[in-house]
This record gives C-alpha cells, structure tokens and sequence, in this order.
C-alpha cells in the first residue's frame, strides 16, 4: 500500500517516477470505499478524482482527505449537519485554496460531529464514525472521519479543525498525530465556525514531519481573516532537526498523577503509568523534565469556561443558517415558521442543548454571571499557562483516560474525577496556543496519546520536542490494525 | 397647565462615500439593480469572515470629532443577535457603549428660530446596514445590496422641544455629513432612518431632573423628514389627550410604530418585551488600537464645513441670506465655489447661481451637478457679458439656448450680434430717429417727457436691440435736452 508511506517517502518515488499521481489516487479511491465501508469515514468520495502534475512541492500530486466543514468549491460541503445537506460552496476556504497551489489532490469529504461541536463522532447527519482500530469504539471527535481515514492509510493525511480537542484527541484514539497550531497561523475563511475566539484550522498525520510539511502549506496571512498573521518566515518542516537537548517540558501534577484518581480502572493506571514512561524517554533525550503544580480550582472551571465560551460563540455563529438563502427552505406560514422550521429538523438534539445554553448565558440577566465570568477565568488559566511557558519550553499531558471509548459506554454519565484529564486540552484553545498530539503506546492493545502544546508562534519548538520523542519510540507511521 | 415635550433622535445615516462596504469588499453603491453589489459575506455563506473597511472607520471618526465626541483607544465591534430576513448572519455587527464605540458625549450647535441651540449627543456608533426587503401580497424579495453598508447611527439626549426643532437639527446633521463628505444622506434613497423618543411633563416641572420626565415612547423606523415630524406632533397630541383623560399614568413604556398611511403611530411591544439582543465582542475582528496620529491626520483633513463656508462668503461681501442660499446645499456651494476658483466676479456669481441656477433646478428637484451650464459653461457667459459683446438681457438669453440645446455657449455668442458701443454709431442712428419723429419731439419739448423711452424703443427697433442702452440714453439725452 503505497499510500501508508510518508509525505516524502511519496513525493520521492513520484519525482523518480517509480509510482504515478493517478495510481496513488485510484488506490485512496479504492481505500476510501473500505473505509467508509468499516467506519463510516466520508460524506463524499471523490471518485472522478485525478492525479496532478508533480512539482517542487511535497504535496503535489499526493492524495488528502478534507474535513467537511471546509468550505471546498463546487463540492458538496455539508459541516455533517442536515441542515447543509446539499449546500456546494462557490469559493474555497483559503486553506483549501493554499493546499491547490501546492498540488495537493482531494479525494473525499470526511464526516465530522455536526459543525466539529462534539467529541465522539457521533453526531454526524451520515452517522456515527467507528475506530479502525476496534469498531465497537468510537474515534472521539469532532474531526472523526478524518482520524479513521489517515489511520487506516486512506492518504497520509487529512485535514482537520479544532476548537477544544477536535484534533487531538481523535488523533490519540486512533494512534496517529494530530497537529492545531497557533490560532491564526492557517485563515479561518471558508471553515464553518463552531467558536470563533477558539476554532483552530490543523491537520491530521502518521508522522511529525508530515504535520510540519501540511500546515506549511495550509498557513498563511489572508485578507479574508482579520485574526490571521504572517507567518511566511517560519519554516515548520525545514526547521525540525530533532535536537532538543536542554528543552524544558513540566507537567501538571494535577493532571497526571495517579494519586488525583482514587478510583483509576486498570486502563487509566496503565496510561497514566505509560505517560511517565514516556517523560524517562523526553529525559533521555537530554530534555529536563520538571513537575509543576496548579490550582485544582482554576483545572477544574475550564470545562465549564469552555462549555459556556463555545456555546455562546456557538450559538450566534450559528443563527445564519436560517434555511432562507441557502440550505433546505423550512416550512412555514411566515419567516419564524421557515426558520424555526428549519432548525428543528436540520440541528441534532446535541447542538440545540448547546444553542440553549449559549443563549442562556448571553441574556442580559446572565452575561455578566456566565459569560463575563467565563472570559475572566480563561484569561486566567491562559495567564498561568503563559507563567509556565517563562520556564519551560512546552507542557506536556496524557490526552484523556486511556483509550478509546466504547459506543455502549457514551451513555454513563461523565467521572467527574476524571474530568480535568478529559478536558485539559482546552487549554490550548483558550490561549491559541500551539498543541501536538503523537501516540505513545498502547494500553488493552488499543493506541493511546500524549499532548505537547507550548506557547503561541512557538510552533517549531513544540513540533521538534514531539519529533524527537517520536523518534524513540515505536508508533511513527503506524497504521490502525483491528485487534479483538 | 400646559407640558413640556422632551424629544430624544436616533438617527441612522449611510455612509455612502467609501468604495465598498463596512465589512465586505462589495461596492457601496445605489442602485436599481437588486443583488447586484453582493460578496459572499453579504449573504452569511458559512465560512466568511468580516474584515472592516478602514475608510469608513475613518469617517466615522470624523463624524465623531465633528460631534465634538470622546474617541476611543481601542476599536471593537459588538454582535447584535436577532433573527429576521433581512439580517443574514442572524446578528448585525454594531458598537454597544461600553467598549466605547467611534463616539461618546459629544454636542451638536445648530440655528434654530435665529437662536444657536445646543443638542448633547450621547453617543455615534459605526454599523452595518440590512438588506432591504420588498412585501407583496404572497411573498416578499430581499436585496442584499443594502446589506453591510455602512451605517452610522447618532443618539442624542432628549434636548430637542418640538417636531420644527427635531427637524431643524436633523437638516444641520445631515449637512455636516454632506459637507464632510461621509454621505449623501438623502433620504429618497432610504439614507437616513430615524427613531424617535418622545415624552411629555408638566411645565411647571424643573426639566433638568430626569425624575420630572414623562414615560418614554419610542417610534421606530420614520424613515423621511416630513415623517419625522408627523410622528412627534402626532404622538405629543396623543399623549397629551391621556394626561388630559387622566390615562397618562397607565401607559407604559413602550415602542410604537410610524405607520405613514394613517398618519398614526401604532402600539409595538411595552419595555417588559423588550428584545435582548444577546451583545457580545465580535471574535472575528480583533481589537486594534487607533494611534493618535491617525487621529490627528483625520481632524486635519475634516473639510470646510457650512457655517464656515457662510463666513467665507460674508467676507467676500456676499449678504447674510446670499450665502444662506449658497450653502444650504453643498452641492450648489461647491459649484459657486468652482466659478469662484475659475476667477468670476463674487457677487455676479451670486446673482446668477442663487436666482437664475437654483430658479431652474427647483423646476424640476434636479441637482446642480447634472446641470449642464458648468462653471466653466458659465464662465463663458458670464465673460462675455463683461466685456460688453452680450447685454445683460442677451446672457440670459444665451443662458436659456444652452439650456435648452445642450450646445456650447459660444455656439449662440456672434461677435457679430455684439452689442454696438461705438458712440458715433449709435448717433447716426439716433439721428435717423430723430428726423422722421418731427411731432414726437415736439410734444416731448411740449412736456410729454415720457416720450423719450419712445425714441430708446425707436433706436433698438433700428438695432435689434445692440445699442449699449446706457449710450443711447446718454446720446439721445443731449440731442433732446441741449
């Protein structure tokens, strides 16, 4: 399977000829039907796809798979809700644009948790996205399909978007890398917004460097994004070299110690016990590795913070789709019936809660006590996480509990115990900060990850300390095998 | 007892004079053609993101300082989220009070009943506009053309007393934003919207303390002048009759409706319905600071405001009313201003701009700038004039033919048809007269002085009209009277 290879284990047989731009395509066509067959990865397959010319760049001619809540021209884009259910855009999302001009070649849509706001990869209006690695487990999400898809060796990646762990933490369950950088690095223009203040564009990879090489050609300033920078000196892939002797990583006590969980199940004991494993290989790298301690307190609001921040944005970001200029017209005597219409049918239950809550805490009678509120304790937590970041070069965590979760087990209420360990992620949201997540292991056989995230513009220093890591251990390039 | 009426505006004001829209690169222009200044943000397409338009930020900052308004540091927008078709995104990109928008607490001095009175503002805020949208009995179009233009809304305190006053300081606003060169702020084209507070209390009442206020009634979306002041006159009437009836006290407050065909103003929602709009920080546009040097450069380059222009014509020797009549209409003082630069006398200028110019336009409510004798049209005629080859009646006559024909004023100047003003000339035709009119001069002699506009009358007949009349009269008055 030639497309298991790396990015530029690819271009290189391309340049030399040993393999053609259309022979990769057919063969992610023909992977793509497998995949969607086994988990439900797509909306779209493109199957009229063809190869491209192979130029200079690294990506060209090579295939890639894009999140459905990219706006991509003359393609049906759907953001995996119903009500975008026949919606094909006029104009590309500016990162979809970048990744054209370096030859990239798109070959299918993959479902996402309707509009990225969800985490299990579920929610989706074409279904729920099962992990290649065990079907009866979910892939987390939002970016679910893309996880699933660059797992199982589709392409050797896709795109993806992240607003509190959409990337990252998919890319743990399904054992491969998942990159969010800094906030404003790659334009938000053409992405369909979940929360504005947090949604970061990124991408999904077996490899570190092949993270660096995509998000050099996805990043950009744009005019269309007035909260993108110019970032045309920094050279993500060229600039990773592994050497990272004398980096400082810590990590949060109240995070990743056994001891917080009184009640661990044998899988989180395995993990957490797997993490410090891996803090002995960033030691060995002739990196310091310190521990730091931080207010449970401030750990403990910032699911709340974000549950409150990304309902609000959520809920405005949300209210064009009203049915009226695009998307499925409602039914209705009157243009509060079509549009009410509309949303009922077309939002899942999920979205709606969320629509509610974001509502709720912006009335005038709640905005100071919920989203004010919000806003100052996620300056908060962002104020400490810069403190740390004086010290030390990046900060380092187990991505959630273990690994993935079982369908069956979604409906259990959520450990409150565990809750900071499931939602520290955030964090890299709150500060747009620059966030990595590479596998580290295994835990009941199934792949398991941790998160180096550093702080903003500090993209290469986060990308090479995971590069190294990456490098002694056993997971790079890994492709999902189902296990029983 | 009689009642005070206190009166509190909301002006809405397009910004017509940038290229393109506040947040969208479409044009901000008028036109007939529905949909056709659209972008994709224009229609919320998922995906778009808004990126301002530093020239109407610009603009706004001028109207500001021209309102002698606090500027901020910092620039923000603000969502204002509400569903309604014509509103896309489902939330209209605005600036709330607090963080400061373009303005805050400022005053407006404008003549009024030939007195100078003084209007607080309590704030002007930078907006954008909704499309527009066209009812018919089943279905109803939407225009996005209008959506994200510009918009500029103005608060002031409830200073204003009567419907004139309200009117008065609303023709000094949108004077100031003609000649500042923010908008066109015609109202024909929809430009200038308003709303309007009003309340009534005892007059025996301090006014300054804000207890002492009546109940405040809004009326929304007046969208004309003569609206404006239908609607207050009607709604003082309205609330007086309850505090006559003794029902004052009952009514809430509320917002009502101008409903034009019935001259009426119609109950909308009490202040308990009121809609909350769920205010937020726009994330997509980040704050940016606004440096004191931009802020200088924009003050400098505010433009030659009315009032200022009126001094200016006074100096050069013009009548109060003259200038008056000049810059009521920035458009006609830019044209004066134009024959003034091309070097024409000021006060002949005046003359023909302010009787025979704006005589014709009000014919037809044409504008100045479509009119075809151009400064430097006139200018032609105007030189001839001087000169002594047209009399005042045959530039007037000119005047018309260019008119009419739309041809070059030099087409109807004949060097030949010149006024004669050869002394000697004007005597051999004068003789002429004076041979064949033996009766006439001697009833003239006989006390029938009268007469002699007979032998002027004779000697144009001869003429055609080209005898220098001045020189006739002089001529013909020696021939008779030595």
């Amino acid at each position: 399977m030639n497309n298991y290879k790396s990015i530029e284990e690819l271009h290189e047989m391309l340049v030399k000829g040993e393999i053609t731009s259309d022979e990769l395509v057919q063969e992610s066509l023909k992977l793509s039907h497998e995949v969607q067959e086994k988990c439900n990865a797509f909306v779209t397959i493109l199957d009229d796809a063809k190869g491209g010319e192979v130029t200079d760049s690294l990506l060209s001619g090579i295939p890639y798979g894009v999140k459905d809540n990219y706006s991509t021209k003359g393609i049906l884009s759907t953001g995996s809700s119903n009500t975008l259910r026949d919606y094909v855009p006029f104009f590309n999302a500016t990162a979809v644009e970048n990744l054209n001009k370096a030859g990239a070649i798109k070959v299918n849509k993959t479902a996402l948790d309707e509009f990225g706001m969800g985490g299990t990869g579920t929610t989706g209006h074409t279904g729920v996205q099962k992990n290649p690695w065990d079907p009866t487990r979910i892939c987390a999400g939002s970016s679910s399909g893309s996880a699933a898809a660059v797992a199982s060796g589709v392409y050797p990646y896709a795109t993806g978007s992240d607003t509190g762990d959409s990337i990252r933490k998919p890319a743990a369950y399904c054992g491969i890398v998942g990159y969010k950088p800094t906030y404003g690095m790659i334009s938000r223009y053409g992405l369909f917004p979940f929360a504005s203040s947090l949604d970061t564009l990124g991408c999904l990879t077996r490899n570190v460097k092949d993270a660096a090489i995509v998000v050099d050609a996805m990043k950009g300033i744009d005019p269309y994004d007035m909260t993108s920078w110019d970032s045309k000196d920094m050279h993500l892939a060229d600039s990773i070299d592994g050497n990272v002797k004398g980096k400082k990583l810590c990590y949060v006590k109240e995070i990743c110690n056994i001891e917080n969980y009184p009640n661990a199940s044998d899988e989180l004991k395995e993990h957490l016990e797997n993490f410090h494993k891996t803090l002995e290989i960033a030691k060995e790298l002739g990196m310091e590795v310190e521990e730091v301690s931080i207010d449970r307190k401030l750990l403990n609001a910032s699911y709340s913070v974000y549950r409150v921040i990304h309902s609000a944005e959520a809920s405005s970001n949300l209210s064009n789709l009203t049915g009226i200029s695009f998307g499925p017209r409602g039914e209705g005597d009157n243009y509060i019936e079509m549009i009410k219409n509309h949303r009922t049918k077309g939002f899942s239950p999920l979205i709606k809660r969320r629509f509610v809550i974001g509502s709720y805490v912006l009335q005038k009678e709640n905005q100071e006590r919920y989203f004010k509120n919000a806003q100052r304790v996620r300056r908060l937590i962002v104020d400490t996480w810069k403190d740390l970041y004086k010290k030390y070069d990046a900060v380092i965590c187990p991505v959630s509990t273990g690994p993935a979760r079982k369908f069956e087990d979604l409906n259990k209420p959520l450990d409150i115990n565990t809750m900071t360990l499931d939602e520290h992620l955030q964090v890299g949201n709150f500060g747009g900060f620059p966030s990595i997540t590479i596998p580290n292991g295994f835990v009941s056989k199934l792949p398991v990850g941790i998160n180096i995230t550093g702080n903003c513009y500090d993209d290469i220093n986060v990308l090479n300390i995971a590069y190294a890591l990456e490098s002694k251990m056993d997971y790079k390039n890994q492709i999902a095998r189902e296990v029983k | 007892m009689g009642y005070i009426t206190k009166i509190g505006l909301e002006m809405h004001c397009e910004v017509s004079e940038t290229k393109t829209k506040v947040f969208s690169s479409a044009r901000n222009e008028f036109t007939d053609v529905p949909n056709s200044n659209v972008r994709p943000l224009d229609m919320a397409f998922p995906g778009t993101l808004p990126r301002i338009n530093k020239e109407a930020v610009r603009l706004a900052l001028m109207a500001s300082m021209i309102l002698k308004c606090k500027q901020p540091e910092y620039m923000y927008f603000e969502r204002k989220n509400y569903y309604y078709p014509d509103l896309p995104k489902g939330f209209q990109l605005t600036q709330e009070t607090k963080p400061i928008p373009v303005g805050i607490y400022g005053e407006v001095e404008f003549e009024y009943n030939n007195e100078i009175k003084k209007i607080r503002i309590n704030n002007v805020h930078l907006e954008e506009d909704a499309a527009s949208l066209d009812h018919f009995f089943t279905t109803s179009n939407i225009d996005y053309n209008r959506c994200g233009v510009p918009l500029l809304e103005l608060v002031t305190e409830p200073d204003i007393h009567s419907a004139d006053e309200a009117i008065a300081f609303l023709e000094h606003m949108r004077s100031i934003y003609r000649y500042a060169g923010i908008s066109e702020a015609d109202s024909k084209k929809g430009q200038i919207r308003c709303d309007v507070n009003v309340s009534i209390m005892d007059d025996t009442k301090d006014e300054n303390d804000p207890s002492n206020w009546g109940t405040k009634v809004e009326i929304k979306n007046v969208n004309s002048f003569g609206g404006v002041r239908d609607a207050i006159n009607y709604e003082i009437k309205r609330q007086t009759e309850l505090k006559e009836s003794g029902k004052y006290d009952e009514m809430l407050q509320q917002t009502r409706r101008w409903d034009e065909e019935s001259g009426t103003t119609i109950y909308m929602r009490s202040k308990v319905d009121a809609i909350d709009y769920k205010y937020f920080v726009e994330p997509n546009i980040p704050k940016y600071k606004i440096s004191d040097s931009w802020l200088e450069e924009i003050r400098k380059s505010i433009p030659e405001l009315a009032l200022e222009r009126k001094q200016r014509y006074v100096s050069l020797g013009l009548s109060e009313y003259d200038a008056n009549v000049l810059v009521k209409d920035k458009d006609v003082s830019d044209y004066f201003d134009e024959c003034l630069k091309l070097g024409l006398d000021a006060k002949t200028a005046t003359n023909w701009v302010t009787v025979q110019i704006v005589g014709e336009l009000n014919k037809d409510d044409s504008n100045i700038k479509d009119f075809f004798i151009t400064p430097s049209r006139l200018k032609v005629i105007l030189d001839n004039l001087s000169k002594g080859i047209l009399s005042s009646k045959q530039a007037k006559e000119v005047f018309f033919k260019v008119l009419e024909s739309h041809k070059e004023p030099t087409e109807f100047i004949d060097i030949n048809n010149a006024q004669i003003s050869d002394a000697a000339q004007i005597e051999e035709i004068i003789d002429q007269v004076l041979a064949r009119s033996e009766q006439q001069i001697n009833d003239y002699h006989n006390g029938r002085t009268n007469l002699f506009d007979y032998f002027v009358g004779q000697v144009m007949k001869e003429t055609r009209g080209k005898a220098n009349p001045t020189l006739t009269k002089e001529i013909l008055n020696r021939k008779l009277n030595n």
